[in-house]
């Protein structure tokens, strides 16, 4: 970020060429942009989004046939007619509902717990300019998620917390947390300080500053900070499947269960895939702006 | 500096102006987050390596044997071949994503009708929940039943084993990675090419240059920076992906898709060897932090620092 501005700082001062651009400008002010003419431009996006449209659309169209239609070959695309029995079957058979409220229960919880903790640390940081704190965020980052599995693993085991939603709940902090850190670092470093530092002349003390000033200056940001780090935490498999008891389970480790002991119906297994997938694709659809604005500020990712 | 002036009565208060006063109090709103990750991230780094010097198992005695996991690790065929298959994926799941990712940023960095909605649809592999889209995706697998192999009888092609065959299998679980990951890449070098200049565009339209030529002579230099975030960041989840491995081959068939993380699993979590499998997280760790210094110092090197 920073290098791009000093790269575009190097081409900034090129008199010759300023003068030749102002003519080029009063022509064709985007004429730069052309260099993918417009027919190969349609076709590469065809190209480039269609493995996504023919993926989610098979998953769409198993989860909505029987499971002779299933099992058809040559396979058959459009259900006809499509049929709610696979979504029916997932929840009367396998209890997704209990599973669904531990999802969401353990997403909430590390998604809220990231933010009371997250966005105070978020500012700490950006006020200081303490980079190495930054460091340690990005090697967080850097870690297998397994690799603080074994010992956590063994230290639950030991407080007697396994069979309880506990353990999830902390865990999902190793994902939730980085997150909503790295964002708010990010999005306070770029706040102007003139408004805190009036707050401050006027006698605010800086608890005050940063609850009455920074937070709703920067509630954009805490959005796309809650909003990536619910997801991440939300689809996460891997703690769950080592810390999930029976009950615990989270709506991930549900339907890899699924799979483990149903392996031949294709119908309610797709439709147990859509179920889990379902909220976050929603999110995705709704919230584009904000998760692609986070993603892109640093290439964040859970797990 | 200080106020604490000897000829003084009474030092005047003076008013805090300025982030100095206040640097150390505004370390106490990271405290809270610095404990957090104290106890579920330095507290595992540090048990981790105490635990790898131990004979750990899940029930049973701890012993002490020093070095004696590291010494068996580095003998164990079966781990050699993990980090073997590991870069091998890692090397092929980076690679197709960048190649792909660059060119569809370059293609959504223009304007066109949907764009929004295109982008949209591009970034939902990587939203979605990895076990769910591994699920459908060893369904398209099936080698009779499964679409991707009518898919290829259309095309006239003769049907692959996908993921039940050792020699395909590494590289279908590098298709699956790509179709997943590539949108991050997209995404990354996409923010480069917003923040371009558009004077050296302009420069090269008056010079006749083509399109070819203002891509590789002026995007790729000034959005490298962008290409090796994007670079690091894949290398790194590449080297740790997990979850559509597990599900889709669980590093099968034999061990054919065996990677390092598959087989820290079942080493931890099958066989509950925690010291052992403690003692391949650090040579793990130690393999990312090369990798991932290596990129950064190439980063620095294309800057001339």
């Amino acid at each position: 970020m920073t290098a791009a501005a000093a790269v575009r700082g190097d081409h900034a001062t090129k008199p010759a060429v300023t003068l030749a651009v102002a003519q080029l400008r009063a022509v064709n002010p985007y004429r730069y942009r052309r260099y993918l003419n417009r027919a190969g431009l349609y076709a590469s996006v065809i190209i480039l989004i269609s493995p996504a449209i023919l993926f989610f659309f098979w998953m769409l169209s198993l989860s909505l046939k029987n499971e002779a239609d299933n099992t058809a070959y040559p396979p058959v695309f459009i259900p006809h007619p499509p049929t709610l029995a696979n979504f029916i079957d997932v929840f009367a058979k396998n209890d997704f509902l209990t599973y669904g409220i531990n999802s969401v229960i353990v997403s909430f919880s590390a998604t809220g717990l990231a933010l009371l903790l997250g966005v105070p640390a978020g500012y700490g940081i950006a006020k200081t300019n303490a980079t190495k704190a930054a460091v340690l965020i990005l090697i967080a980052r850097v870690t297998p998620g397994l690799s603080f599995l074994i010992p956590l693993f063994l230290m639950f085991q030991w407080l007697h917390m396994l069979g309880t939603l506990t353990p999830l709940v902390i865990t999902h902090l190793v994902i939730t947390v980085p997150i909503v850190v790295w964002i708010m670092i990010g999005y306070f470093e770029g706040l102007p300080v003139d408004l805190e530092e009036a707050a401050l002349v006027d006698g605010c003390n800086i608890w005050q500053a940063f609850r009455y000033v920074a937070v709703p200056l920067a509630r954009p940001g805490i959005m796309v900070g809650m909003i990536l780090s619910f997801i991440f935490s939300w689809n996460n498999f891997i703690f769950g499947v080592v810390l999930a008891g029976r009950t615990t389970r989270t709506l991930p480790v549900a339907v890899y269960n699924v799979l483990t002991f149903e392996q031949i119906s294709w119908g309610p297994l797709a439709a147990a895939a859509l179920v889990v997938t379902a909220p976050v694709l929603l999110l995705t659809l709704l919230m584009q702006k904000e998760i692609v604005a986070g993603l892109t500020a640093g290439g964040v990712k859970g797990g | 500096m200080s106020a604490t002036t000897a000829g003084m009565p009474v030092a005047p208060r003076v008013r805090p102006t300025g982030k100095r006063n206040y640097a150390r109090r505004y370390w106490l709103f990271a405290m809270p987050a610095a404990m957090v990750v104290v106890a579920v991230i330095l507290f595992p780094w540090l048990f981790t390596l105490v635990m790898s010097v131990n004979d750990w198992k899940v029930s049973g005695n701890v012993y002490f044997v020093g070095l004696g996991n590291y010494q068996h690790l580095f003998r164990d065929p079966r781990f050699l071949w993990a980090v073997a298959r590991t870069l091998y994926f890692t090397t092929a799941a980076v690679i197709a994503p960048m190649l792909i990712g660059v060119w569809a940023a370059v293609c959504f960095a223009s304007n066109f009708k949907f764009r929004g909605v295109a982008r949209t649809i591009f970034i939902m592999p990587m939203m979605a929940t990895p076990v769910a889209i591994a699920l459908v995706w060893t369904m398209m697998f099936h080698p009779q039943l499964g679409v991707l192999n009518y898919l290829l009888s259309l095309a006239g092609l003769p049907p692959l084993s996908w993921v039940y065959n050792s020699t395909t299998v590494i590289p279908t679980l590098v298709m699956v990675e790509t179709w997943q990951w590539t949108p991050l890449v997209m995404l990354i070098v996409l923010g480069g090419i917003a923040s371009l200049p558009i004077d050296p565009y302009e420069a090269a339209v008056i010079d006749g240059a083509n399109g070819w030529q203002m891509f590789r002579y002026i995007t790729v230099p000034l959005v490298w920076p962008f290409i090796v975030v994007a670079a690091a960041m894949r290398i790194i989840d590449a080297l740790k992906a997990f979850d559509t491995i597990f599900v889709i081959t669980n590093g099968g068939p034999g061990t054919s898709s065996e990677t390092i993380n598959m087989l820290l699993y079942q080493t931890a979590f099958g066989y509950y060897d925690l010291g052992y499998a403690s003692a391949m997280v650090v040579v793990f760790f130690v393999l990312i932090l090369l990798v991932t210094g290596v990129l950064l110092r190439m980063r620095r090197w294309e800057h001339g620092i």
